[in-house]
């Protein structure tokens, strides 16, 4: 049993990418597993090649001085340390370190170039490219106002998303099972179903009462399509064996739908729920930035209007740890759910 | 160990009849001529008796089985459990595929429970999972998912989630086909553990005519294509039997070479 204890244990899904800014870590390769020196000190030495970069280049960009980026950074090289000393003693924390090292010791460097072509050496014009500092600094002047956007993202996303996957379910287990649903569902399906869900745009705008109503509309369009499609794809993929085991253990139909076919169905459904999950976010970004007067998205814009660059990108970070980790939440949910799939395939 | 009850089970055991039944299936195409699985097969099983069915593949046993389970209905005769006409699945049919088909979805003891729970008993009959899962031997496997049993541990499941339903006539349709050599000579003895405790009507269809005389009271030969019933021949070896003694030996050469026989007159035929 031992080895399926082992097998029981979480693999790692995706890395919550709560890093500093420096979008371009996530392409670095996934870290080895054997752990060597090199793997314990990159936090700390990504952060001492930053912090150098920060005190002993000199700067042309003329940065109102908030000190909160070296503080940024020397917290990370505290942390970093204290980890690398802590390292033997904790297994989890040495799996933990393994895993993720590799990728903050580069996102630190990464963030240490950023500066160094930004506000060292200009060679991105500016007000479109601040450095680190300029943009940390208005993260938190404006922390405010970033975390009310984040709050209505987050109720306007879920309630769009929720509504979506709630038909979605609905239209797609009846799609999938029955015959008739399905010539029809599937023909209006394959027409509407492709249409992105902004470009319903100018009609919700007229249609609903109000404008976040139209976006909670949208987001649930956006969400529908993918989910009704892969969960009725996956109702009607049952495995007919199963059907007609259950049928000679004496199920009726209740039983064969929710019993047998949706627990089928799962796999493809939890897919249907990925996909629907990105569409949601891109609908919700342009929900808010073109009709809805709050969010994450109309405050990028909004921010965009005054030329506040350092404003945009601490929203688009917000936004990038904000969307990484709902998806997290998603792959939990699915690795609790289909819990019984583990070893049949590799996730 | 508590011994299963006995009689309550085995008033439930039923015969079953098989008469006149013919089955076409459509080509596949949609067009041309229909295929004819079935010709014309009668048969028919005491209460508590066990039957194997062998002959090439392709000769129908399976449709057979699965028009008696009544996943399929005949396209001309008719079949009954007692008195009763078979019209459409029922709990009181129970049937064993090759695969197991436990549901992957759900823990060894939730796959023995399903019975219960598709006819709405489970509370009822709670206790009789236990047991169950005693008479297979899968106690400590309870909580497992399927796919981290064997072959024949899943066959086992297979066994106890059928049985529970306590079918009037269990249907095997090369339940040990995909098993190798030694966990099938395992389970031949298990099944037939299961059958003595239960006295259950069993109708079996093998590939595997050591296991057909090992296991049955009468062995039903087919034919191939259409699928009609060759031959019966009775098994009268006193049980538990020897696989190398010579009455078993001689009836197994005897059946090898009616099998033979059968597949050189379809040959001639054809021709």
């Amino acid at each position: 049993m031992s080895a399926a204890v082992e097998e029981l244990q979480p693999q790692p899904t995706i890395v919550p990418s709560a890093q500093p800014p420096g979008a371009e870590a996530a392409f670095v390769i996934p870290p080895v597993v054997k752990s060597r020196p090199q793997t314990l000190l990159a936090i700390p030495v990504g952060a001492c090649i930053a912090l150098a970069i920060h005190f002993f280049v000199p700067k042309k960009e003329v940065v109102p001085p908030t000190h909160y980026y070296p503080l940024v950074l020397s917290v990370m090289l505290g942390l970093g340390v204290l980890g690398a000393a802590l390292y033997p003693f904790f297994p989890g924390l040495r799996k933990w370190m393994r895993q993720m090292c590799p990728i903050l010791g580069i996102a630190t460097v990464t963030v240490g170039i950023w500066e160094l072509i930004t506000s060292c050496l200009e060679w991105l014009p500016l007000p479109y490219f601040p450095g680190p500092e300029a943009v940390l600094g208005s993260l938190v002047s404006d922390r405010a106002l970033i975390f009310d956007s984040t709050w209505h993202s987050l109720v306007l996303l879920i309630s769009g998303y929720a509504v979506g996957v709630a038909v979605a379910l609905v239209t797609g287990i009846t799609i999938g099972w029955f015959p008739h649903a399905r010539y029809w569902g599937m023909s209006l399906l394959k027409v509407v179903g492709p249409i992105p869900a902004t470009a319903w745009i100018p009609l919700a705008m007229v249609v609903s009462p109000s404008a976040l109503i139209s976006a909670i509309g949208l987001i649930a369009l956006a969400v529908w399509f993918p989910v009704t499609m892969l969960t009725a794809s996956g109702i009607s993929n049952t495995r007919a064996s199963y059907l007609d085991v259950a049928r000679t253990l004496g199920a009726g139909r209740a039983y064969l739908i929710f019993r047998v076919a949706i627990p089928g169905a799962l796999p493809s459904i939890f897919i249907g729920l990925f996909m629907g999950l990105g569409t949601s976010f891109l609908t919700l970004v342009v929900a808010e930035t073109v009709g809805v007067k709050s969010g994450l998205g109309w405050y990028v814009s909004w921010a965009q209007g005054w030329a506040e660059y350092g404003k945009v990108y601490g929203a688009l970070v917000i936004m990038a740890a904000f969307f990484s980790t709902i998806m997290t939440v998603l792959f939990k949910v699915r690795d609790r759910v289909l819990v019984w799939q583990k070893g049949v395939i590799k996730w | 160990m508590v011994a299963i009850a006995p009689d309550p089970v085995a008033s439930k055991a039923a015969s079953l009849r098989v008469r006149h039944v013919s089955k076409h299936f459509p080509a596949a195409n949609g067009v041309g001529v229909a295929a004819l699985a079935l010709d014309d097969v009668s048969l028919s099983l005491a209460v508590g008796e066990l039957v194997s069915v062998v002959g090439p593949s392709g000769c129908g046993k399976s449709t057979l089985l699965r028009l008696i389970a009544g996943l399929l209905t005949p396209s001309s005769g008719e079949l009954s459990i007692g008195a009763e006409p078979i019209t459409s699945p029922s709990a009181e049919r129970g049937l064993v595929f090759q695969d197991p088909n436990l549901f992957p979805w759900l823990t060894v003891r939730r796959n023995i429970e399903a019975g219960l729970v598709a006819r709405g008993v489970l509370r009822e009959k709670r206790a009789e999972v236990d047991e169950f899962m005693r008479l297979v031997g899968l106690k400590e496997f309870a909580d497992a998912y399927p796919h981290h049993l064997s072959g024949g541990m899943a066959q086992r499941v297979a066994l106890a989630r059928a049985l529970i339903n306590h079918p009037q006539v269990l249907l095997l349709d090369e339940p040990l086909g995909a098993l190798d050599a030694f966990t099938r000579m395992h389970m031949q003895d298990e099944v037939l553990r299961l059958w003595q405790t239960h006295r259950t009507t069993m109708l079996l269809v093998t590939h595997d005519i050591d296991e057909a005389i090992y296991m049955s009271d009468r062995i039903v030969i087919m034919t191939q294509r259409p699928g009609k019933i060759d031959q019966t021949i009775p098994v009268d070896l006193n049980r538990p039997r020897d696989r190398s003694s010579s009455d078993f030996l001689r009836l197994r050469s005897n059946i090898l070479e009616l099998l033979h026989f059968a597949g050189a007159a379809l040959a001639g035929n054809k021709s």
